[in-house]
């Protein structure tokens, strides 16, 4: 370790640490709109008209099979040439966002395919209408078994966030980047991003692992109970 | 061929007699805070056809899943031929046996499974000859023709190129058993070779138990269920209960006279 | 969006750049695949060291990001000695990354076999290692390529990465274009999605078979 450099890794802590809420912001933010926006084409997805159907799973497969930086330089870059001139911060945001809209929407899917038909039915032979089924019956079944999933995916945005350092966002790697090439010595401000990444994404993970777990549990609990009543063979 | 292999078998009898097959010596087996074998003693002579009944939890499938390496004894010596499984004579002799050595000594137990346990991305042929060619180190040529005549023992000879996906539950069991005895083991563990099986295919896997017990010279301990079966095929029935053996005698003694309360309850419930 | 021209002028660059990122892509398919399999083996193992080992590289590499990897491997490694070239960084940050996720799916897989089957072949006697060789692996082949499939897609798209430490891949050639043609940069990066869209449809195609002949009839 004597190559380790501890006097200019604790100059060089602060600032990282101070980018680091760039970095949770940016997660945060993009996130938000892709749960949001997931869950919308989710919902378009099962719509009975067709080419809304077809578009959205195009769309949606167009965005998931393509790289999330160049999704990002396209609305950086290229937006602009619309009349649309976003900072870098709004840009990389939006456009994560997007790109992992696409991830939760097929998350959203899953739960809701997992929820049985007969509820569907229940709740048209009670009369709701349509967005009262969904509100009222199908998401509060659907989300609550695909949260691990989503939090996985939370998890991995915040990985991700180091791709906006290429439109300047100043987040925790543009600040490492920025003080290791003024610098010339990128062993401490790089070591200490990666650490700090894994300091909050390890335990992160072992939580929803656990909030896994105890989802499955209750999982199995109503399993049995659903087959005793009916009979049928779990 | 046969006759010279028979007599391999005799001789090998004739130094070994006086010392059981297999014997157990105070074993015991703990999972957790479970005691499901107690000091148990057990033994069983070349040849001999032993079954063992008793109700669930009684310990008897563990009882042989110890024999097959499948389970560690939690304390208790299992000796196969006086020589002990999970030990190694070194001095003392309590130091507990390295793979190479269960490796050695297993070569001479077989297990049937309740569940069969057919390796499905193998054909019937291929299921029979892995373990001669790869562990036993035969040719594949000899392997297959000693496998082939054990499927046609089995009567499943015209099934060689099928899947286990594609044959019934009764005729997988039946390709178990000749997967088993292919490497002719000294003794044939059964672990409710039926349980698992459709009423109306139990009959011709028993049918294949029987013929393999009636040939004599390996020596079996069954773990079933089936009452009738083991009358008919054992030299020994073995009753255990709480992990421990109860009582134990010829069939007709057990089954006509049931010495013990349990067993009597037990004997009265499987009617 | 001006005519189809500049879209067919702009090939030949882009194209140069897709040679690099199909040559990246290769590279570390190969070495993902490789890693996964020791890691995850090595987490099964019955040796305490290897285990740890394993576990260890694996925290490590699915816990950061690829970008920072990617990053460390190239501008601090050489400050011990270690001088990678930008392809080396590329292809051994992304293997080591990638490598992590799929080992994973390999223990999963090979977790996934019923016991019987590894009872079964005690009972006939085969080796620790002839059981995991001739009967668990093949088993749990079939059961890891649908995971396999999803990785290889996000390996091409991870392999745009390497632009930003300078590896002319597609990307890296479309901003170099872009920097002396800023009036197409609608083009150039049109271009780029659909030129990435096309490399990885054929992996989208086999992924999306895959998880299908498993989940249907299935294994």
């Amino acid at each position: 370790m004597n190559i380790w450099d501890w006097n200019y890794a604790m100059e060089v802590f602060p600032v990282i640490f101070k980018a680091m809420w760039t970095t949770l912001s940016a997660t945060i933010v993009a996130f938000g709109l892709a749960m949001i926006l997931g869950l919308g084409l989710a919902v378009l997805r099962r719509s009975s008209f067709k080419p809304l159907t077809w578009l959205v799973i195009g769309v949606s497969e167009f965005i998931r099979a393509t790289p999330p930086l160049v999704q990002l330089f396209f609305v950086f870059y290229v937006l602009p040439f619309f009349g649309i001139s976003l900072s870098p911060f709004v840009a990389g945001t939006l456009a994560l966002g997007v790109h992992y809209s696409t991830y939760c929407a097929e998350i959203y899917r899953s739960g809701i395919n997992s929820v049985p038909r007969g509820q569907w039915e229940a709740a048209t032979a009670l009369n709701f209408t349509s967005s009262q089924k969904w509100t009222k019956v199908i998401l509060p079944q659907a989300i609550p078994p695909i949260i691990p999933m989503l939090g996985n995916y939370l998890i991995s945005m915040f990985k991700d966030t180091p791709i906006l350092s290429a439109i300047t966002v100043v987040e925790m790697l543009q600040t490492a980047k920025i003080a290791g090439s003024g610098s010339f010595r990128y062993l401490e401000p790089f070591t200490i991003v990666g650490l700090l990444f894994l300091l909050l994404s390890y335990p992160s993970a072992l939580l929803i692992n656990r909030l896994e777990v105890k989802l499955n549990r209750r999982k199995v609990v109503k399993k049995e109970k659903n087959s005793k009543h009916k009979g049928v063979a779990a | 061929m046969l006759a010279a292999k028979k007599l391999e078998f005799v001789e090998e009898l004739a130094v070994n007699t006086g010392v059981p097959l297999v014997s157990y010596k105070q074993v015991s087996k703990s999972f957790g805070d479970i005691k499901v074998i107690r000091e148990l003693d057990f033994e069983v002579s070349p040849g001999e056809k032993v079954a063992i009944i008793g109700p669930s939890g009684s310990g008897k499938t563990t009882l042989i899943r110890l024999l097959m390496t499948l389970e560690e004894p939690t304390s208790g010596v299992i000796e196969i031929n006086g020589e002990p499984l999970w030990h190694k004579e070194a001095k003392g002799k309590l130091v507990k046996a390295d793979e190479k050595h269960l490796h050695k000594m297993r070569g001479q137990i077989g297990m049937v499974f309740q569940q069969f346990n057919l390796f499905p991305h193998m054909t019937v042929l291929r299921n029979c000859i892995e373990a001669p060619v790869k562990v036993l180190g035969m040719s594949r040529k000899d392997a297959e023709v000693r496998a082939k005549a054990m499927l046609e023992k089995v009567g499943l000879g015209n099934k060689l190129d099928s899947y286990p996906a594609q044959l019934s539950g009764g005729q997988q069991q039946r390709v178990a058993i000749a997967r088993a005895l292919v490497m002719r083991p000294k003794v044939m563990l059964f672990d409710e070779p039926t349980s698992a099986l459709d009423p109306e295919l139990v009959g011709e896997v028993l049918d294949v138990i029987r013929e393999i017990a009636a040939e004599g010279e390996m020596a079996m301990i069954l773990v079933t269920h089936e009452m009738d079966f083991a009358k008919d095929v054992a030299d020994r029935i073995v009753f255990t209960d709480g992990g421990k053996i109860v009582e134990q005698g010829p069939p007709k003694e057990v089954f006509e006279n049931p010495k013990s309360e349990r067993l009597q309850a037990f004997l009265k419930r499987m009617r | 969006m001006t005519a189809i021209n500049t879209y067919v002028e702009l090939l030949p660059s882009l194209l140069n750049g897709a040679k690099v990122t199909v040559q990246v892509l290769l590279l570390s398919m190969i070495f993902t695949y490789l890693i996964a399999f020791l890691a995850g083996l090595g987490k099964l193992s019955k040796f305490k060291m290897i285990r740890g080992i394993s576990t260890i590289y694996i925290e490590i590499f699915r816990g950061t990001s690829l970008l920072v990897q990617l990053f460390w491997i190239y501008f601090v490694l050489p400050f011990f000695g270690i001088e990678l070239s930008a392809l080396a960084a590329g292809v051994i940050a992304m293997s080591l990354c990638y490598g992590a996720y799929a080992s994973e799916i390999v223990r999963g897989a090979i977790l996934s076999i019923p016991k019987g089957q590894t009872e079964a072949a005690i009972a006939l006697n085969m080796t620790p290692f002839q059981r995991m060789r001739n009967i668990i692996l093949p088993q749990s082949l079939k059961i890891m390529l649908p995971g396999f499939g999803n990785i290889s897609i996000e390996l091409v798209k991870g392999t745009s990465l390497v632009s930003l430490i300078t590896l002319g891949d597609l990307t890296y050639q479309a901003l170099t274009i872009r920097n002396t043609n800023i009036g197409q940069t609608t083009e150039i990066f049109t271009s780029l999605l659909i030129i990435y869209f096309v490399i990885a449809l054929p992996l989208i195609i086999i992924a999306r078979w895959l998880e299908h002949r498993t989940s249907v009839g299935g294994v």
